[in-house]
């Protein structure tokens, strides 16, 4: 019962950690990219684009293979979301244009964008079906490790899981001893907490800007193809992904900007977002209707809670990084 | 080797780039206006793309969503007037350089207030007179809206939270309380049905509309008024247009208002209370908010939903910041929003859905990122070196 339950938090907890690891390095340098909902709905809508031209178009029943399945709708998402990252870097870091503004337009062009091709996609199979599935690559993403039934609850908590959950955790790993141990780790905090003197150090804000907000747009990005991939069972839905997303950036601020709390923190996000459906679907108590709100609020409640304890306590390590939001000009010093 | 390369590096840039304030009103003007335009003829190659069709059939479709019948131009009005309500609201928070990207939940929260004084007090509850009741209304649409708003501002002037993630999270708070309201007054249908209309007794108590002597069209039997009948929503939002222009221009607190978002230590130097501001600027976001959740409930809708406030708390942000916070420019950008909106929905209709309404959406993105790029040539000059000078600094 309680590993039925893990097991459905974790499946919305990876989404949430995509998008939370991929935000982090993105504010680190600096970038609040508030496009993030946008982001993962472009990673999800262009993964199951690349899919579905690859099941419908490109390949046969009997030609498919498990490689191409994977790889390219993972190629189409990374690319997707690569080009995002690059439109919020090139208004911002180029173009110096306001942040919250461009991330907010990023965020409503992605949830259009994807709205739009999920409907586009479907009215091109010719089926009059009112969606459309990409069971194939759906099928490969979704396969578990070995023994994950012969384990019992274990193997359902640990192992009963695509290979993206475990990608996403590495991720979240890589990218906490990334900013905490290495050089260019230390270089990009400090284009996050001060671009002036991270300049004067020789250190190149803009590439730095350039690189950590697009990198992070691709993780995040992934987000949203293990929604579409695990979550959805290849079945294109986006009216979940955008919610998600911002749950994502409060995510962020749950885990005062450190990937390896990530890990945790997104379980339990994830086990607070179903928490409400799981209780109705086991009978377990008879929950009112109306309860259901009550449960959902929790994260972002939370998450005010968290932020407010922060900025009281005012301890250096858990502020969000200096500049964050804040354009950078050379001259301007 | 290595001189060498150094060298190399340092070898003059082809332009650099310098910030001016001098550009004249006129070239600015000119220079956002090419960056629609262009905006527009990339829109249109895409719309060619996707559906094969003349892209000016499709722009002429997209301009009878509109302006095809009195009714649709009246609808366009009205959410023209909602949307510019909300980017109203904004405003003072925006030119305070406080990100009030909260203006979603303080919609949904004056809207919220509204209705509920109009279900408790109204045909289904206390069965107060509408002399009474609207009043009530009015009331606590702006404190629901204005304590929505406070909050984080409380937090911001005394702890220095950071307020764009704080207004942000309390959207989704406020979209979760109305959910929940949703479920305990929609008797099990999850919608909550128009208040105090419907029945033979009904006395429409606390929705705003003008006398029927003023208003014809309204007879108080229909529900849903004809074309001119939510006028008072526009006279209302024309009304603070002008006030909020004024209130920032003329007043002294708008003037403190655009020094605390210059520079708060100048604030601070001079003897402005920088808390005071930021807590007394918010409110009025917030009983702005409130009244477009008023607005929105007791003058159009008469129930609440999550959706109630359309998005409009983001969209609004767009159309404050693209207008530079000028009131009267807001219309003109919430104009441009709220076209594409209903031209995407009229092509939709037009393409058999080969391009959905959703299409509004990556049109409205597509030219507010031109809008946003060209703001740094507004800004910014592009002085290209001499080239002589970089021969010399290459030698």
């Amino acid at each position: 019962m309680f590993a039925t339950f893990f097991h459905r938090a974790v499946l919305t907890a990876i989404s949430l950690l995509f998008g939370c690891t991929g935000e982090i390095i993105t504010e680190k340098s600096g970038n609040l990219n508030l496009g993030v909902p946008g982001v993962m709905c472009v990673g999800g809508i262009s993964g199951f684009t690349g899919a579905f031209l690859y099941e419908f178009f490109w390949s046969t029943p009997e030609t498919a293979n498990w490689f191409l399945a994977i790889m390219i709708p993972l190629i189409f998402c990374l690319l997707g979301s690569l080009i995002m990252g690059l439109i919020y870097s090139f208004l911002t870091t180029t173009l110096r244009a306001n942040q919250n503004v461009t991330g907010l337009a990023l965020t409503i062009l992605g949830a259009g964008l994807s709205d739009f091709l999920g409907g586009y996609l479907v009215k091109q199979t010719n089926s009059g079906g009112a969606f459309v599935s990409i069971s194939l690559s759906s099928k490969y993403y979704m396969a578990t490790l070995p023994f994950a039934n012969d384990l019992g609850w274990f193997g359902e908590m640990f192992l009963s899981y695509g290979f993206l959950a475990y990608v996403a955790i590495i991720i979240a790993v890589i990218a906490a001893i990334f900013l905490k141990r290495t050089r260019t780790g230390l270089n990009l905090r400090a284009v996050g907490e001060n671009p002036a003197t991270a300049d004067a150090n020789g250190i190149n804000v803009i590439k730095y800007k350039y690189f950590a907000t697009c990198i992070g747009c691709m993780i995040s990005g992934l987000g949203g193809l293990f929604y579409v991939m695990n979550k959805a069972s290849g079945v294109w839905s986006s009216d979940n992904l955008e919610p998600l997303g911002w749950l994502a950036v409060a995510l962020v601020i749950f885990t005062v900007w450190k990937p390896n709390l990530a890990i945790p923190g997104a379980i339990i996000f994830g086990g607070l977002s179903i928490l409400s459906y799981h209780i109705s679907a086991n009978n377990a108590i008879s929950l009112p209707l109306e309860a259901k709100p009550l449960l959902e609020m929790t994260p972002y409640i939370v998450t005010v809670v968290v932020l407010i304890f922060n900025s009281l306590r005012k301890k250096r390590e858990s502020q969000p990084p200096e500049a964050l939001g804040l354009a950078y000009f050379r001259e301007d010093r | 080797m290595t001189i060498m390369k150094k060298h190399k590096s340092e070898r003059d840039p082809l332009f650099h780039v310098v910030r001016r304030t001098d550009i004249s009103f006129g070239k600015a003007m000119l220079i956002r206006v090419l960056a629609v335009l262009a905006a527009l003829v990339l829109c249109g190659i895409i719309i060619v793309l996707i559906t094969g069709e003349n892209p000016f059939e499709m722009y002429k479709y997209m301009f009878d969503g509109s302006f095809k019948t009195p009714r649709k131009f009246w609808a366009m009005l009205q959410d023209l007037a909602l949307l510019l309500c909300v980017a109203l609201a904004l405003t003072p928070a925006f030119k305070m350089r406080f990100w009030n990207i909260g203006g979603e939940g303080q919609v949904l929260m004056g809207g919220l207030g509204a209705l509920i004084t109009m279900k408790l007090l109204g045909d289904d509850g206390a069965h107060l007179p509408h002399a009474v009741i609207l009043p009530l209304t009015i009331l606590a649409a702006i404190v629901f809206g204005a304590i929505w708003g406070v909050i984080p501002a409380i937090f911001k002037a005394f702890w220095n939270t950071n307020e764009t993630l704080f207004t942000l999270m309390m959207n989704y708070i406020a979209i979760q309380i109305v959910l929940y309201f949703q479920f305990i007054w929609s008797g099990g249908s999850n919608t909550i049905p128009i208040v105090n209309a419907g029945r033979e007794t009904s006395t429409y108590a606390g929705w705003l509309r003008l006398p029927a002597e003023i208003d014809p069209s309204f007879t108080g039997s229909t529900v849903v008024p004809s074309s001119s009948g939510f006028l008072l929503n526009i006279i209302i939002v024309a009304v603070l247009t002008v006030a909020v222009f004024f209130y920032l221009r003329n007043s002294k607190q708008g003037y403190e208002i655009s020094v605390v978002g210059e520079s708060e230590n100048t604030a601070r130097y001079i003897g402005i209370n920088v808390k005071k501001v930021i807590i007394r600027t918010m409110i009025i976001s917030g009983i702005l908010c409130g009244i477009a959740g008023l607005l929105i409930v007791a003058g159009t809708d008469h129930t609440i939903d999550t959706n109630s406030a359309r998005g409009y708390g983001f969209t609004a942000i767009l159309v404050s910041w693209l207008a530079k916070f000028n009131p009267f420019y807001m219309i003109l950008t919430s104009f441009l929003i709220v076209f594409l909106q209903k031209g995407s929905i009229e092509l939709a209709s037009k393409t058999n859905n080969i391009i959905n309404s959703n299409f509004a959406e990556v049109l409205i993105a597509i030219i507010i990122f031109f809008i946003i790029g060209c703001e740094f040539f507004i800004n910014y000059k592009i002085m290209f070196n001499p080239r002589k000078k970089r021969k010399e600094a290459e030698a």
